[in-house]
Order: structure tokens, then C-alpha cells, then sequence
């Protein structure tokens, strides 16, 4: 698509502060992301990144701004709970993964289809995920706990699949893996995107997210430094030197 | 060998009781990380309401009742408390630690212990309603829902042991409350959605899990259990008192932490434990007296600082690690 046919953003988050405490993490932070497209997020740690993803999806609460989800008709996400938001297809694959360690790897995909009350679209969710992960269908008895990292991530991933989301939003799924694993994550990421769902992507990876990304925001101690077509964004002088280690 | 398994009975009575409250405890630990005081006293008033059933359907006045009608006066009595504690449950948990569900824990705590002495002071007073007066200080006999009852003689004459009704009524409604339990647990999506809230308390919500209502559920569970483990006690000592639930909730609280606070089977198992360690305890013989049978509460708490002191993730307690 190009910008001519582009349409509404599916995601506008409009000068969105949050806070811990009294501390303010995202400072008016302003980004849209248009329907079907991969739009990445970086930045260095305590950027905000992962705060931002975490107030989308109603985990940690907006203290001004709005965050406006367009899937057809608008939702105002900054007003409603997270379990809510689940339901209106936004789903939130958290840093650290968030997987149910002492539930094995069935159970944390059936509480992925938690408010799926289709049997069979359950099934037919439960297909698509086994076929992005082969892994995941061997170890489907096990323990997530005892799952190696990689494998917890696509579990992660998967679980969050288990919910048909429109919007995906994903938290460092790189972090702590083998290289041959980030390969292999990011393939995955993209068939996803291209099976039709919107892709929130945040990385410390800054080569890889770029690589994949249709669209980027670079996020700097809570402000939004600099945006644009990813290759653009990658091919930007600051860029290259502060996140890809290119002089 | 009588006397080992005439304990036993002993035992498995009171091990009942501790393993139902101590259910509820740690249910509501592992979806709030809150150590919930006044559920002794939920258990209590479940008790209470059981005894006044007991009361209701056979009226002192009126003679013994066959072994059919006990059955069914200690099931309508069983049913009617849960019913009665789990809306106790559900407000206590609306009024009292929903509106601090941000607070720091120890706010939380605090109300805990106020809400039980709340609840055994209320207890305390004489409440008078359609010229019937309910609670009040004085211990209220319970009435012989399973009575002395005869022994029943196939196990004085095979095993040489005295077993009431009461005793298998007892037995009965707490393997199959625990087998409902695990299975609901284990298999429903309620169920389910407890366990995830207890692992991962944002990822739970990830999933689209209402965890309002989850808490909800698990306080009204939890205090349906602690209402049969009233019932049961109840039939075990014969009467009920305001404060009843102090040292049994206490206790209860023990062996949630011996199975490892958090843990359903664990809780389940140190009830059981706990109820053998101090019947056992309590009956070793020297000079033909118990002499440990005094040190019986101080035997248990006992138990919850060593069980703290070597092995504070509980017996049956594992700690799993997460991969990062």
C-alpha cells in the first residue's frame, strides 16, 4: 500500500502521559499505526517503550492523552480495562513473556482463547499457531516453565495468536535469544503481519525491527525523537550511529 | 493397632476441618497475595448456621432422628451454610479489600484483622429476630444433626473401633467436596482463569480474564469451603462459640503454610497432616497419660516455625524457576 490508498490508523495514540508514582515515564507521546502494517518502536532502555505498549493495553493507566483503537468503529482505550481491550482484539505480548509457568503449554494457549467461545475457531486458532510453531505442538504436555527461552517466547507469542487479535502488540520478543532464534522470531512475525494482523513491534534490536518494519518511531526518555518509513528511519545519521553500532 | 486407627479417625475428623479452611486461605493468597484473618471467622459462622438448620428441622422437642433424616438434615444444613458464607465472603471482599486493591499490602492486612474482630465481636451479641435469638455469647449446643449415634458395627467388630455416622459424614463430604474442588480447578475455565491469576497477575488480564471477578469467585469459594469445615467441626465438638474459628483459622493458616502457601493440594494435604502430627502427638502415652496432649496448639505452631525456619516454600510447595 501506499500512502495515497492509506486509511485511517487502526491505533492513534494522541499525546498520551503516563506515570509511575510520581514519576512521568511518557511525556506526550503521539504515534499512529495504519491497519495491516508492521510499525516498530525503538529505543534504548527506560525509553518508555515497553510503558507505552503497557498502557494500549490498559495494564498501566493513562494520567492524560488519549489512546483511540479504530479496528471499524473507535474505542477509546484509555477508558477501559484491560480485559476489555483483550476482547476488542488487541493483544499484548509482554516483556519477560508473561507465560503461566506451572500450567502446561495447552493450558496457556486455552487461556489464550480465554473469551473464545467457538470450539471451532478455538481449533482452527489453535492449527495456525501449531503451524507457525512446530516446537510448541511437540511440547504441548510440558510444563511452561521448563520450556527453554526461545521456546517460551514463541509460546508467548502463540498464546497471544489464540485470541484472532487484530493488533498484535509485541515486547522485545528477541530479548535473551540466540541469533538463530531472532531469525527465526521475526520470519514468524512477519508471516503473522502478512496473514493480516497489525503488528506493534518494540525492539532493542534496532537492525532486525528495521529490517521487517514498514513504519518506525524512535522513543527517547519518553518523547518520540524521530519517525518515518523504516528505511528512512534506518538510513538516518543519529539512527545509525546510537542504535545500529554503524559509524 | 485399635488405638493407631481409632486416632486415625480422630484425625482424619479434625484434619478435615483444618484442610477445608485452609483451602480458602491459600485460594485467596494466590489471587491477592492477601492472608485473609477473618476467615476463621467466616468458618464460624458457618458453623453457626449450620447448627441453627440442625435446630430448625429437628427442634429438640422432637426424639432422635433415623440415619436417613440425619443424612439429609447434615447435607440441607451443609448446603445452606455455603450459601450464607459465600455471600459473607462476597461482601467482605466488595466492602472491605476491593476499595484497597491498590493500597500497599499492609493496608490490606490490617483490614483483614479488623474485619475478623468485627465479626467475632457482632457474633458476640445477642441478635434477636421473629422472637428467635441467634449468636450471642454463649455457646450454642449443636444440635445432634449425626448425634453420639451408635457405633456402627461392622468397624467395632472387625477393626475393634468405634466409628459414628457422623464420622463417615464427615469423611464423605470432605473427599468429595476435594475431589469437586481439584476438578473444578483443574478442568473448568474458572478454574483455569484462578490458576493464571495466581501465576501471572498481568498476563491474566492479557488473556481478557475480568479479575475482579475472579477474586470474587475465589472469595465466595473459599468461604463455602470454610462453611463445610464448620459444619464438620461443628459436629465434632458438639457446639459452637463466637470465637470458635480463632484457633482453628489460625491452625488452618499453618497448614496452608506447611503445604505451601498458594498451593490448593498442598493446603488440602497439610490440613490432613496437621490434624495426624497433633492426634498422633498428643496420644503418645507415658505412665499412662498423654502428656504432650496439653501442648497441642503449641505443637502446631510449632510446626509453622520450623516448617518456615528449613523449608519456608511449604512441603509440597516447589519452587519453579522462570527463565528470563
Amino acid at each position: 500500500m501506499t500512502s495515497a490508498t492509506a486509511t485511517e490508523p487502526i491505533l492513534f495514540v494522541d499525546h498520551l502521559v503516563a506515570r509511575y508514582g510520581a514519576i512521568e515515564a511518557l511525556h506526550g507521546v503521539t504515534l499512529r499505526v495504519m491497519p495491516g502494517k508492521i510499525v516498530c518502536l525503538i529505543g534504548a532502555n527506560g525509553a518508555g517503550k515497553s510503558t507505552l505498549l503497557r498502557t494500549i493495553s490498559g495494564l498501566l493507566p493513562a494520567a492524560s492523552g488519549a489512546i483511540n483503537y479504530t479496528p471499524d468503529r473507535t474505542l477509546q482505550l484509555h477508558r477501559t480495562p484491560a480485559h476489555k481491550i483483550v476482547a476488542a482484539g488487541v493483544s499484548h505480548v509482554p516483556e519477560g513473556r508473561g507465560i503461566f509457568p506451572n500450567m502446561s503449554v495447552r493450558e496457556n494457549l486455552d487461556l489464550g482463547a480465554y473469551l473464545q467461545s467457538d470450539r471451532t475457531k478455538l481449533e482452527s486458532d489453535r492449527r495456525r499457531v501449531f503451524e507457525l510453531f512446530p516446537r510448541i505442538r511437540e511440547r504441548q504436555k510440558q510444563m511452561a516453565g521448563t520450556l527453554s527461552g526461545g521456546e517460551q517466547q514463541m509460546l508467548a507469542i502463540g498464546r497471544a495468536l489464540m485470541s484472532s487479535p487484530k493488533l498484535l502488540l509485541l515486547d522485545e520478543p528477541s530479548l535473551g535469544l540466540a541469533p538463530i532464534l531472532v531469525e527465526q522470531i521475526f520470519h514468524v512475525i512477519r508471516t503473522i503481519n502478512q496473514q493480516g494482523t497489525t503488528v506493534l513491534l518494540v525492539e532493542q534490536n534496532a537492525h532486525m525491527a528495521l529490517q521487517i518494519a514498514h513504519y518506525a518511531y524512535v522513543l527517547e526518555t519518553g518523547n518520540i525523537a524521530l519517525e518515518g518509513p523504516a528505511p528512512e528511519v534506518r538510513g538516518n545519521d543519529q539512527v545509525r550511529k546510537a542504535y545500529l553500532g554503524e559509524d | 493397632m485399635s488405638y493407631f486407627l481409632q486416632n486415625l479417625i480422630i484425625a482424619l475428623n479434625d484434619g478435615s476441618s483444618y484442610a477445608l479452611i485452609a483451602l480458602g486461605y491459600t485460594m485467596v493468597y494466590g489471587v491477592l497475595r492477601l492472608i485473609n484473618f477473618a476467615h476463621g471467622d467466616v468458618f464460624m459462622i458457618g458453623a453457626f448456621v449450620g447448627a441453627y438448620v440442625a435446630r430448625y428441622l429437628n427442634p429438640p422437642t422432637v426424639g432422635n432422628p433415623s440415619p436417613e433424616q440425619l443424612i439429609w438434615h447434615a447435607v440441607i444444613g451443609i448446603v445452606v451454610a455455603m450459601m450464607v458464607c459465600g455471600a459473607v465472603g462476597y461482601v467482605i471482599e466488595r466492602v472491605a479489600y476491593r476499595p484497597l486493591r491498590r493500597s500497599p499490602k499492609l493496608s490490606a492486612l490490617i483490614t483483614a484483622i479488623g474485619v475478623s474482630l468485627l465479626i467475632e465481636y457482632l457474633a458476640q451479641m445477642k441478635w434477636t429476630f421473629a422472637g428467635q435469638s441467634f449468636f450471642g455469647p454463649d455457646p450454642m449446643p449443636y444440635q445432634p444433626i449425626a448425634g453420639s449415634g451408635e457405633s456402627i458395627a461392622w468397624f467395632q467388630n472387625v477393626l475393634g473401633i468405634s466409628v459414628v455416622p457422623k464420622d463417615l459424614i464427615v469423611l464423605a463430604t470432605t473427599f468429595v467436596t476435594l475431589v469437586c474442588l481439584f476438578v473444578m480447578v483443574k478442568y473448568t475455565k474458572m478454574g483455569k482463569a484462578m490458576r493464571a491469576v495466581s501465576q501471572n497477575y498481568d498476563a491474566a488480564k492479557l488473556m481478557g480474564i475480568n479479575i475482579d471477578n475472579v477474586i470474587s469467585f475465589t472469595f465466595v469459594l473459599g468461604s463455602m469451603l470454610a462453611a463445610i469445615g464448620g459444619c464438620l467441626w461443628g459436629l465434632n465438638r458438639n457446639q459452637c462459640t463466637p470465637l470458635m474459628g480463632l484457633i482453628p483459622g489460625l491452625k488452618a493458616f499453618v497448614a496452608a503454610v506447611i503445604g505451601g502457601i498458594g498451593n490448593i493440594p498442598g493446603a488440602a494435604a497439610g490440613g490432613l497432616a496437621l490434624g495426624l502430627i497433633e492426634t498422633y502427638v498428643s496420644s503418645i502415652q507415658y505412665h499412662h497419660s498423654a502428656i504432650l496432649s496439653p501442648y497441642k496448639d503449641a505443637i502446631a505452631f510449632l510446626i509453622l516455625i520450623l516448617v518456615l525456619l528449613l523449608r519456608p516454600e511449604g512441603i509440597f510447595g516447589k519452587a519453579v524457576a522462570e527463565k528470563v
